[in-house]
């Protein structure tokens, strides 16, 4: 038989539950209970805003994930005077872009970083540690502007020849060399991504305790083996120093446009145009008037973040299965 | 001998610093691109009437010349016209969040019907789109007909020494090279004119990638916008492209001569596009939306177009609608003599005519606005 539980009771246990100070603070302290659901408001508001970012656009793709469903992530046609539109150049062109950005870029980041922590007398590594950052702060316009009159002729002229001679008979160096394509587009993304993953690294790398190094030179290494501990020790911040730069190649914008050729098409060769997923929106949003046209560049814009997101989610499995199981290593 | 890792420093710092850095430039040069002089000036007793204008941005440096030398006549009207595009132009008049649109091309039958009122076009001046290119050692202007344009943009006629360019320039060394044709990749109103043209002078054009604001290029290499192209065809030897005529004027770029439908090469010029508006009143409908493309004409450039702007015939508020008006009526009359400085061509006598007359049609509660 069940007994209504005393009043007394019930009032007492309904005085804690209700006490905002002890829900949010194990202490009851106010201070502390205001402090954290500041912290959790301030981490919510980005939740909110991702979703409300994924809710809008899908919303507004409506017409364009009905009218060609599955078909727009597979289909290369992209006519907007037929309205006929798919996305794959597009989702081609930036992952391809990004990776020919990283895969120059890394070592040279990397270089940069260890050199600086490890290698530069102080006096030189301050100015180039300030150069570099510079470097980070150059608006992208400026880097697409100055890809247009000097890295693409510098590039037709001196680079994309003698790289056609000697790897022509790989596909990936055919065609007319213009000096505009998917290969000028990757290095000017890898100049732009060299500041920020060299920066990160360096940071990293200097957060490496000096106690690694004393120990593996007390140990007769050479310094390219201590090199080689240090950046061990700094791996999984290193791999976030990457992520981050991937993560500003595939969406940046007009320093790619200005290069890349704006040509939806999917080619294995590197000397020919391509496009990206920011650039085409970047390029046909403003004068897009017609509603199916403009739902495709919003559906676009929904494929630029999921394609971020795997990427991402990939990178960071990555990591995680590297890394597991060691412990003690230096994040960024 | 012990290395020196300097792991002391406060770098973490610095690095938020130029990130922090980084983000202020983006900012403020995303913001240049905006008229810095946006803020409200509250006029004296409040009775300043604010109009605000959208659209087109080939028209942009004489409209915002065209309202500067309008407010010193009339200080008590205050006009913005913000340059973000045709498109932007023709959605923000439909969804009437400006006092007037802006757009190179006409608006489409459809696009009117889904506007809440009757639009009116109120032609302002003319622009051209020119050919030009990168050719080593051509000093003098080429020529071209108008089937070997297309056929270029079509990839059709691949090299420069191809029989039908050489047929079009006897005496011109042209090289035995590849052309690489370069177009604009950002959505404009220039790709429209220059579009609408190849439709007009070639079926395969036509039926293929068809005319309007972007479109699926069968070859070449995409510029963003007319720098974008201009500075490809610059650095890259072999190239054509096409840029708006002011563009070239001001950048001195080489520009090709166009045969037009009378049969004789024309060099783009400011009189050459008057007169290819001229040449085209007699099918010239009344509400002015027309593509004065392929004219006929001895001295008609045949790539020209008109540039609008956009009103209801029908304002709300008698006062703004009134100050509309003027500026309008202004416009097309006195503000035509600063076109050509500008290197826009002004409007022929007779569209002056015509236009004055929608103008005077536009009305509010019912009244007209300007005594006809």
């Amino acid at each position: 038989m069940p007994t209504l539980p005393t009043p007394t009771s019930a009032y007492g246990a309904r005085v804690r539950a209700w006490d905002w100070r002890r829900a949010l603070s194990p202490t009851g302290n106010t201070g502390d209970a205001v402090f954290r659901a500041a912290l959790f408001g301030c981490a919510l508001l980005v939740l909110l805003l991702v979703g409300a970012m994924i809710a809008a656009m899908a919303s507004n793709a409506r017409l364009s994930l009905r009218e060609f469903g599955f078909g727009f992530l597979t289909s290369s046609e992209w006519n907007p005077v037929s309205g006929q539109f798919g996305a794959l150049p597009f989702i081609y062109g930036t992952i391809v872009s990004s990776l020919l950005a990283l895969v120059i870029s890394v070592p040279i980041s990397l270089g940069v970083a260890v050199f600086l922590v490890e290698q530069a007398p102080r006096r030189l590594s301050r100015p180039i540690t300030f150069l570099v950052e510079l470097l980070a702060a150059i608006p992208s316009v400026v880097y697409g502007l100055w890809g247009i009159f000097v890295l693409a002729p510098l590039l037709r002229q001196y680079v994309e020849p003698p790289l056609q001679k000697w790897l022509g008979w790989t596909p990936f160096f055919q065609g007319t060399i213009t000096g505009i394509g998917l290969f000028t587009g990757g290095i000017i993304l890898a100049i732009m991504i060299t500041p920020i993953i060299s920066a990160v690294v360096r940071d990293v790398l200097a957060a490496v305790p000096v106690t690694q190094r004393e120990a593996a030179l007390a140990l007769g290494a050479t310094r390219w083996e201590t090199t080689r501990v240090v950046l061990a020790n700094g791996g999984p911040g290193i791999a976030g120093a990457i992520i981050l730069g991937l993560g500003r190649a595939i969406g940046e914008t007009m320093a790619v446009t200005m290069v890349i050729g704006n040509r939806a098409q999917i080619s294995a060769s590197l000397f020919e145009p391509s496009y990206t997923i920011a650039s085409v929106i970047a390029n046909e949003f403003t004068e897009a008037t017609e509603a199916i046209y403009l739902s495709a560049l919003v559906e676009l814009g929904l494929i630029l973040f999921l394609v971020t997101f795997i990427i991402n989610a990939a990178a960071r499995l990555l990591v995680w299965s590297v890394t597991r199981g060691t412990s003690g290593t230096a994040r960024a | 001998m012990f290395p020196t890792p300097q792991t002391t420093r406060r770098s973490g710092s610095r690095a938020i610093y130029a990130v922090l850095l980084a983000v202020a430039l983006a900012f403020a040069s995303g913001c240049s691109g905006e008229r810095a002089d946006n803020t409200a000036t509250p006029g004296a007793g409040g009775e300043t009437i604010r109009l605000q204008g959208a659209g087109a941005t080939f028209p942009n440096p004489l409209y915002q010349k065209w309202l500067s030398e309008h407010g010193k006549l009339n200080p008590q009207v205050r006009i913005d016209y913000q340059s973000i595009g045709s498109g932007g132009g023709i959605q923000q008049i439909q969804s009437q969040t400006v006092d007037f649109g802006a757009s190179d091309a006409p608006m489409s039958d459809e696009d009117l019907k889904k506007a809440p009122g009757a639009i009116l076009h109120i032609p302002t001046v003319l622009g051209a789109v020119v050919i030009t290119y990168n050719l080593e050692g051509v000093a003098e202007p080429l020529r071209f007909s108008p089937d070997v344009v297309a056929d270029i943009f079509l990839g059709r006629v691949k090299r420069w020494d191809d029989a039908r360019i050489k047929a079009d320039n006897p005496g011109v060394a042209l090289p035995a090279t590849d052309i690489s044709v370069v177009h604009r990749s950002d959505g404009s109103g220039t790709t429209a004119v220059f579009t609408d043209y190849l439709a007009k002078v070639s079926p395969e054009w036509k039926a293929s990638p068809g005319a309007g604001k972007s479109v699926d290029w069968p070859v070449g290499i995409g510029g963003k916008g007319n720098e974008g192209v201009s500075g490809q065809v610059k650095k890259t030897p072999n190239t054509i492209g096409y840029v708006e005529l002011v563009y070239a004027v001001q950048t001195k770029l080489p520009v090709a001569l166009v045969k037009n439908k009378s049969g004789n090469f024309v060099a783009p010029s400011l009189d050459a596009v008057t007169a290819a508006a001229a040449e085209m009143l007699a099918t010239t409908p009344p509400d002015l939306r027309v593509s004065i493309t392929d004219a006929a004409g001895a001295t008609a450039y045949p790539i020209s177009s008109y540039t609008y702007i956009l009103v209801y015939k029908e304002q709300k508020d008698a006062a703004k609608g009134k100050a509309l008006v003027d500026f309008l009526w202004w416009s097309i009359h006195d503000g035509e003599r600063f076109a050509r400085d500008l290197q826009y061509s002004p409007l022929p006598a007779e569209i002056v005519e015509k236009a004055s007359a929608i103008i005077n049609s536009i009305t509010a509660g019912g009244k007209t606005l300007r005594g006809a």
